[in-house]
C-alpha cells in the first residue's frame, strides 16, 4: 500500500468515526491523539505461539475512508483477548471482520489475511456459513428473537442440522443455558418469549444461543454496556468460565472489565493497533505514550 | 462438559455435511424471489401490450374517399341558398351516388341496402357540414373522404378475418368483395382520426368519441380541485398545527385513515342518498361527481399534507413565533409555503385518483347515454373511465378498439399527472 | 359572484376605516393590528353568514319545491303511491325544463310545472335579495365597529381557526353521512324484509321484486349466495397477491441489486395506479375469454364470467398493496435480530424465513387483512368480469356474484327510490361498510402495535 498523506489521513480516520466523544479526547490531550504515522508498527509481541487465529495487515475501508489500518494481532487458544480503545478508534469494526460480518454492509472492504486454523477466512472460496458456526458473535444490545426462549437456543442447532432428535436438541438447549449460567433461572418458563427476560438474562440467553452451535472462537462486541453493575458481573463470570472451552475476543470501552476478565489486552487508536500485551503489563506498565494516556483516564 | 477440540471438530463436520442441501435450499428460494417479481413485471407488460395492440388502431379511421356530386337539384331545388332549407337537404342521397356509380351491377334493393351500409350514417352530415361552411360547393364535383361504416372499417383494419368461414364474421362475403374492389381501385384511407377526441359518445363506432367524456371529467376534476384542496390543506394544517391532542383529534384521525380505505361503491351510495335524495341535485352531473370525489379524495390529501407539514422543521416555526408572529401568521407565512410542494404533489394524486375512479360515479348516475359535450358542471355527462365502462359493454367489435384507445388516452393522462407530481416532489424535496 | 365582489368591497372598506380612525397613514402604530387585518374582518363577516344561508337554502331547495309543488296538486293525484308519485313529481319537473316526459301532458301537471318555474324563479329572487341584504347589514355592523382598540387579527385568527376546525370535522362528517344514508335506507329495506331472511337466506333474486311488485309480491333477498361469491373472489385474489406479492418484496429488499431494485419497484407500483375499469376490461374481454378457451381445450366446463377471471385480475391489482406494505413491515425488523441470525451461521433464506418473517408476522397479517378489505370493496373488476346470477358455489370456473355487483345493477339506471330492490342495495351497502370497516380497524390496529413494539 502507498503511504498515504498524513494529512489525510487524518481527516479520513475523523470522518469515519464522527463521533463526538473523539473530537472531544482530541481537544482534551492534543499531544496524545497525535495521528500515528501510517507505517507505525504495533508495540509488544502481536504474535504467540500456537494461535487460533492471526491475522496479518488487516485493512478495513468504507468507502474510501481508511478504518483499520495494517493491524497484525493473533488470538490465542483457550484464553480472553479484550480490545479497547476510545469510541470509534476501529476496535468493533476490526472484531465484526474475524467472522465476516462486515459483509453485510455493502461498501465495507477489507484485505490482509486472517486466518482461523491456517484457513484463510477471506479465501474467495471459503463459505461463510460455516465459518461463522465456528466463530460466533455476542452483540452489544442483546438481540433475542421474539421467540420463545428455547427457539432461541434451539434456532442455531436446527439450521446447521446439529441435532438428530427432539431429545438431542433439549439436550443441547439445556447444556447451553446451563453453561450461559441461566439454566436455574429460565427451566420452568421455556415456551415464554425471550423478549420477556430482563436485560442481563436476555444477553446471557445470546450467548446460550451462540455456543448451542458450539462455536470455537467467540467474539463480544461490548456485551455489557447495555447492562447494569450486576448483571455485568454475572456476564464477565461467565466470560471466565467459558474461556476454559472456546477462545474469546471481546471489545469493551471499560479499562476494568478488560482488567478483569482479559489475559491478552489489544489498545486500538484511531484504526491503529497500538500496542498490545499481557493485561497486567498494559495495565501496570503500559509502553506507549498513548495507551499510557487512555489507561491513566487522560482521555477516552 | 465434553472436550473442546472433539465437540468443535463434531460441529463443522455436520455443518459441511448439510451445507449442500441447505445451499440448495436458498437457490429456490431465491429464485421463487425472482420469479415473484419477473410474475408481477410480466402482468403489467402484458396488461399494456394487450391495450396497446387492442387500441392503437382507432386511432385511424378507414375513410372511402368519391366523387361527390353536390347536385344542386338535390341540395337547393329553389336556389336561393337558404341555409335552413339546405340543411333539410337530402344528403344521403348525394352521399350514395358516387358508390351507386362505382358499383353499377348492384341493382336489387336488399344488395343497394348493403352496398350504402358501407357508408357511416355520419357521412351524409359530413356532407352536409361541408356545404353549409362553404355554400359554393354547391354544383361542383369534389373528391371527399367520406367515413367508412365500422364494419368496413374493421375489415380493412384486419380485425375481421376476411378468410374466417363466413358463418363466423359479420360481413358477408358480397361486402368483402366491395371492400377489395375499393381497396383495388385505392379509395380506401386510413385518416387520423379527429372525430375520436372531438365528438361525444354514439350508438356508431365510427363516430363515437371521447370528447363529452372528457369534458365530464374536466368539470368534474375541477369541482373536486376546487374542492377537496382548500378543505384538504385546512383540515391537514388544524390537525398539524393548531389541534390539541385529545380524543377528539384522535377520533378524527382514526376517521381519516379508515375513510381511506373505505370502497368507493360505499362514497357513490353516499352521494345517491345525499346529494341527489335530500338535496336535490341533479343526477348525472360533474358537480355530484365531483362532490363525491371530494370526499373520496380527501383522505388521500390530507394525509400527504400532513407528512409534508411533519417535515417541516420545528426551527422555522420558533423563529418566527420568536419575532413575535402570532401562530397563525407563523403558519400562515412560513410553515405553509414550505409545506405547499408536498402538498400540491399529494394533491395530483389525489386526482389522479380521481379520474381513473368508476364505481361511485355509477351510483349517481353518471352512466347515462350522452351524446352531447357537457357545456358547464350541471349539465349531464360522463367521465372517461365510465365511458370505458360502457363501450366494453358494447358488443360491436369496432367498440373494442375504441375502448382500448379511450384507455390509452386515460393511461396517458394517469402518467402524465403522476410523472408531474414525482418531478415535483423530485424538485422540492428538501433536506433540513 | 356579486358576493365576492361586495367582499372585495368590504376588505377595502375596513381597511380605508382603520386607518381613518387612527388618522391616516401615520397613525398605524396606534392600531392593534395592521390595517389588512380590520379589511379581512368586515370582508369575512360580509361574507361568511350570507354564504351560509345561501349553502342551506340551495341544499334544501329542491325538496322544499318539491313538496309545495305536490301540494299543489290536486288531491286525488296526491293520493297514489310514493313510486308513482316520484315519477309524476320526475315528469313535472321535466316538463318544467322543457324536456321531453314520458307521460301525456294534462292540464293539471301543466299547471304544476308552471307552478314548478314559478317557485323556482320566485325563489332565486328570494335568495338572492335575502343573501345580498344579509352580507351589507353584517359588513356594515362590523365596519361600524372598527377602532384602534379593536383586536381585529384576533378575531380573524379566530374566525380562520373555526374554519379550519370545520374543515377537518368534514371527515367526521363525510363518515357521519354514510353511515346515516346507508343506515336509514337499510332500516326501509329491513322493514319489508327481515334482517334474518336477508343475512341468511340462500336464494338471491331481486329481478322478480321489480316485475312482481304489482302482485304484492317480492323477490328473494337471501344475501348468502353473494357473500360467498365475494368471498371466493377476494379468496382468488389473495392467493394470486399474498405470495407474489410478499415474495417480490422480500426479492427486491434483500436479494436484488439496486439496479433491478430502481426499475422494478416503479414499474410494479405503475399496477396501482391503473384505474380498476382497465383491469376490468382486460378481465373481461382478454382473461376470461383465454381461461374458457383453455378449459375448453382440457374439457372443462367454464364459465365466460368465471369467478377466476375477476380473482385473477383483482389479485394483480392488488399486488403493489400487498409488496409496499410487506416492504414496510420487513424493513421495520431490526437490522439487529438479522445480524444475530447470519452470527450463527444462518444463510440468507433462513434468516428470512425464520427470523424476519416470524417477527414480521403481525405487520403482514394486518397487511393482508387491509388488502382483503380492499378485494372485498373492489367494485368495477367485478362488476365488468363476474356475472350477475347469485350462484352458490366453490367452483372458480362457474360464475357468482358479488355484493359490490349487485349494489351497481340494483341502482344504475333505477329512478324509483321506495322499491325493497332499491333499497336492498343500502343494506348491501351497510354490510359491505361495516365488514370492511371492521377489517380496517382491526388491521390498522395490528400495524400499529406491530411498529410500536419495534420503536
Amino acid at each position: 500500500m502507498a503511504v498515504r498523506d498524513e494529512e489525510n489521513d487524518m481527516t479520513t480516520a475523523e470522518t469515519v468515526i464522527a463521533d463526538a466523544d473523539l473530537v472531544g479526547a482530541k481537544v482534551r490531550s492534543k499531544a496524545g491523539s497525535r495521528p500515528l504515522d501510517n507505517d507505525f508498527k504495533t508495540i509488544g509481541e502481536v504474535r504467540v505461539n500456537d494461535p487460533r487465529m492471526s491475522c496479518t495487515d488487516v485493512n478495513v475501508f468504507y468507502g474510501d475512508k481508511h478504518a483499520i489500518k495494517h493491524v497484525d494481532l493473533d488470538i490465542a487458544q483457550n484464553q480472553v483477548i479484550a480490545m479497547i480503545g476510545p469510541s470509534g478508534c476501529g476496535k468493533s469494526t476490526f472484531l465484526r471482520c474475524l467472522n465476516r460480518m462486515n459483509d453485510t454492509i455493502d461498501i465495507c472492504n477489507v484485505t490482509g489475511e486472517i486466518r482461523l486454523d491456517e484457513v484463510d477466512i477471506y479465501d474467495r472460496k471459503l463459505d461463510v456459513v460455516p465459518l461463522r458456526a465456528q466463530v460466533g458473535m455476542v452483540f452489544q444490545k442483546p438481540n433475542p428473537f421474539p421467540k420463545s426462549i428455547y427457539e432461541n437456543i434451539a434456532y442455531g442447532p436446527r439450521i446447521h442440522g446439529l441435532a438428530a432428535s427432539r431429545a438431542e436438541l433439549d439436550e443441547v438447549v439445556e447444556r447451553s443455558l446451563a453453561k450461559a449460567g441461566l439454566w436455574e433461572e429460565v427451566k420452568d418458563r421455556l415456551d415464554q418469549p425471550g423478549t420477556g427476560l430482563s436485560g442481563g438474562q436476555q444477553q446471557r440467553l445470546c450467548i446460550a444461543r451462540t455456543i448451542a452451535v458450539d462455536p470455537e472462537v467467540i467474539l463480544m462486541d461490548e456485551p455489557c454496556s447495555a447492562l447494569d453493575p450486576i448483571a455485568t458481573a454475572k456476564v464477565e463470570e461467565l466470560i471466565d468460565e467459558l474461556r476454559e472451552n472456546y477462545t474469546i475476543a471481546i471489545v469493551t470501552h471499560s479499562m476494568q472489565q478488560a482488567a478483569r476478565v482479559s489475559q491478552r489486552t489489544a489498545y486500538f487508536h484511531l484504526g491503529h493497533l497500538v500496542e498490545v500485551g499481557d493485561t497486567t503489563q498494559i495495565f501496570t506498565n503500559p509502553r506507549h505514550k498513548l495507551t499510557e494516556d487512555y489507561i491513566t483516564g487522560r482521555f477516552g | 462438559m465434553s472436550e473442546p477440540d472433539k465437540s468443535t471438530a463434531r460441529t463443522i463436520d455436520i455443518v459441511e455435511a448439510s451445507l449442500k442441501r441447505r445451499y440448495a435450499r436458498e437457490r429456490r428460494f431465491k429464485l421463487m424471489g425472482l420469479g415473484a417479481v419477473l410474475l408481477g413485471l410480466l402482468f403489467v407488460t402484458l396488461l399494456f401490450f394487450d391495450i396497446v395492440s387492442k387500441g392503437y388502431t382507432a386511432f385511424v379511421q378507414t375513410h372511402i374517399a368519391l366523387e361527390v356530386y353536390f347536385d344542386p337539384a338535390v341540395i337547393d331545388p329553389d336556389g336561393k341558398r337558404d341555409m335552413a332549407e339546405i340543411a333539410r337537404a337530402d344528403f344521403r342521397k348525394i352521399a350514395r351516388e358516387p358508390l351507386a356509380k362505382l358499383f353499377p351491377e348492384v341493382t336489387s334493393r336488399g344488395d343497394k341496402r348493403a352496398l350504402y351500409s358501407m357508408l357511416s350514417s355520419g357521412a351524409p352530415y359530413q356532407l352536409s357540414k361541408m356545404v353549409m361552411k362553404e355554400p359554393g360547393l354547391i354544383g361542383t364535383r369534389q373528391v371527399v373522404d367520406l367515413v367508412a361504416d365500422d364494419d368496413v372499417d374493421m375489415v380493412v383494419k384486419g380485425n375481421i378475418d376476411r378468410n374466417a368461414p363466413a358463418a363466423d364474421r359479420r360481413v358477408n362475403d358480397q361486402m368483402i368483395g366491395w371492400i377489395s374492389k375499393l381497396e383495388a381501385d385505392g379509395v380506401v384511407k386510413k385518416k387520423f382520426n379527429t372525430r375520436f377526441f372531438t365528438n361525444g359518445d354514439s350508438r356508431e363506432p365510427e363516430l363515437a368519441g371521447i370528447g363529452g367524456a372528457a369534458a365530464g371529467s374536466f368539470y368534474t376534476l375541477l369541482v373536486t380541485l376546487l374542492l377537496s384542496f382548500p378543505i384538504g390543506v385546512a383540515a391537514a394544517v388544524y390537525l398539524e398545527e393548531f389541534a390539541p391532542k385529545n380524543r377528539w383529534t384522535d377520533l378524527i384521525e382514526v376517521n381519516i385513515n379508515n375513510l381511506a380505505a373505505v370502497p368507493s361503491i360505499v362514497f357513490g351510495l353516499l352521494g345517491l342518498a345525499m346529494f341527489i335524495n335530500l338535496f336535490g341535485l341533479p343526477r348525472s352531473a360533474p358537480l355530484v361527481g365531483g362532490l363525491v370525489l371530494t370526499l373520496m379524495t380527501l383522505p388521500t390529501i390530507i394525509i400527504a399534507a400532513r407528512a409534508s407539514l411533519k417535515s417541516v422543521p420545528p426551527s422555522i416555526r420558533e423563529a418566527a413565533l420568536g419575532v413575535g408572529a402570532s401562530k397563525m401568521q407563523t403558519v400562515f407565512h412560513h410553515v405553509l409555503p414550505l409545506a405547499m410542494p408536498g402538498m400540491l404533489t399529494g394533491t395530483i394524486i389525489g386526482m389522479a385518483q380521481a379520474l381513473g375512479e368508476t364505481a361511485p360515479l355509477l351510483m349517481i348516475g353518471m352512466v347515462a347515454f350522452i351524446v352531447d359535450i357537457p357545456g358547464g358542471p350541471l349539465d349531464p355527462s360522463t367521465v372517461l373511465p365510465v365511458q370505458v365502462y360502457l363501450w366494453a359493454d358494447s358488443p360491436e367489435r369496432a367498440f373494442v378498439e375504441r375502448t382500448s384507445a379511450a384507455i390509452l388516452v386515460l393511461l396517458a393522462f394517469l402518467i402524465a399527472m403522476n410523472t408531474f407530481a414525482v418531478i415535483m416532489r423530485r424538485r422540492f424535496e428538501r433536506r433540513w | 359572484m356579486a358576493l365576492l365582489t361586495l367582499m372585495a368591497f368590504a376588505f377595502y372598506l375596513g381597511r380605508r376605516r382603520s386607518l381613518t380612525v387612527v388618522g391616516g397613514r401615520s397613525g398605524v402604530k396606534n392600531l392593534h393590528s395592521l390595517p389588512a387585518y380590520y379589511g379581512f374582518y368586515t370582508a369575512l363577516w360580509a361574507g361568511l353568514p350570507a354564504l351560509l344561508v345561501a349553502g342551506l337554502w340551495l341544499s334544501f331547495e329542491g325538496s322544499i319545491i318539491t313538496t309545495l309543488v305536490v301540494d299543489g296538486l290536486p288531491a286525488e293525484m296526491r293520493d297514489t303511491d310514493p313510486g308513482r308519485l316520484g315519477l309524476l313529481v320526475n315528469d313535472i319537473k321535466n316538463l318544467a325544463s322543457g324536456n321531453i316526459v314520458s307521460a301525456h301532458v294534462d292540464e293539471t301537471m301543466q299547471r304544476a310545472a308552471d307552478h314548478l318555474n314559478e317557485l323556482r324563479s320566485v325563489g332565486r329572487m328570494a335568495l338572492g335579495v335575502v343573501v345580498l341584504s344579509i352580507a351589507l347589514a353584517a359588513g356594515a355592523l362590523a365596519w361600524r365597529a372598527i377602532g384602534p382598540k379593536m383586536r381585529a387579527r384576533n378575531r380573524v385568527e379566530f374566525i380562520v381557526n373555526g374554519l379550519l376546525i370545520a374543515s377537518s370535522l368534514i371527515a367526521i362528517l363525510t363518515t357521519v353521512g354514510i353511515v346515516l344514508s346507508v343506515l336509514f335506507e337499510s332500516f326501509r329495506f329491513f322493514h319489508k324484509i327481515p334482517l334474518t331472511d336477508f343475512l341468511f337466506g340462500l336464494e338471491w333474486s331481486p329481478q322478480i321484486a321489480l316485475r312482481a311488485d304489482q302482485v304484492g309480491a317480492s323477490g328473494a333477498f337471501g344475501a348468502v349466495p353473494l357473500f360467498a361469491g365475494t368471498l371466493l373472489v377476494s379468496f382468488i385474489a389473495l392467493l394470486v397477491a399474498v405470495p407474489i406479492g410478499l415474495m417480490s418484496a422480500i426479492y427486491l429488499a434483500d436479494y436484488a441489486g439496486p439496479k433491478l431494485r430502481s426499475y422494478a419497484k416503479p414499474v410494479l407500483e405503475v399496477l396501482a395506479g391503473v384505474p380498476t375499469v382497465v383491469y376490468g376490461f382486460f378481465a373481461a374481454l382478454t382473461l376470461a375469454p383465454a381461461i374458457r378457451n383453455l378449459g375448453e381445450s382440457v374439457g372443462l366446463v367454464v364459465s365466460s364470467e368465471s369467478a377466476l377471471a375477476a380473482g385473477l385480475v383483482m389479485g394483480v391489482m392488488i399486488i403493489p398493496f400487498v409488496s409496499s406494505l410487506s416492504d414496510d413491515v420487513i424493513n421495520a425488523v431490526p437490522q439487529s435480530l438479522r445480524d444475530a441470525s447470519y452470527a450463527l451461521g444462518a444463510t440468507r433464506s433462513e434468516t428470512i424465513r425464520r427470523v424476519v418473517l416470524p417477527a414480521a408476522l403481525p405487520g403482514i397479517m394486518g397487511g393482508v387483512l387491509l388488502a382483503a378489505s380492499r378485494a372485498i370493496g373492489e367494485t368495477m373488476i367485478v362488476v365488468m368480469a363476474a356475472g350477475l346470477s347469485a350462484n352458490l358455489t366453490a367452483n372458480p370456473l362457474e360464475s357468482v356474484t358479488t355484493v359490490t355487483v349487485q349494489i351497481v345493477t340494483l341502482l344504475v339506471g333505477d329512478q324509483e327510490f321506495d322499491s325493497a330492490k332499491t333499497l336492498a342495495a343500502f343494506a348491501l351497502g351497510l354490510l359491505l361498510f361495516v365488514v370492511t370497516l371492521g377489517l380496517n380497524i382491526v388491521a390498522l390496529h395490528i400495524v400499529r402495535k406491530y411498529r410500536e413494539q419495534y420503536e
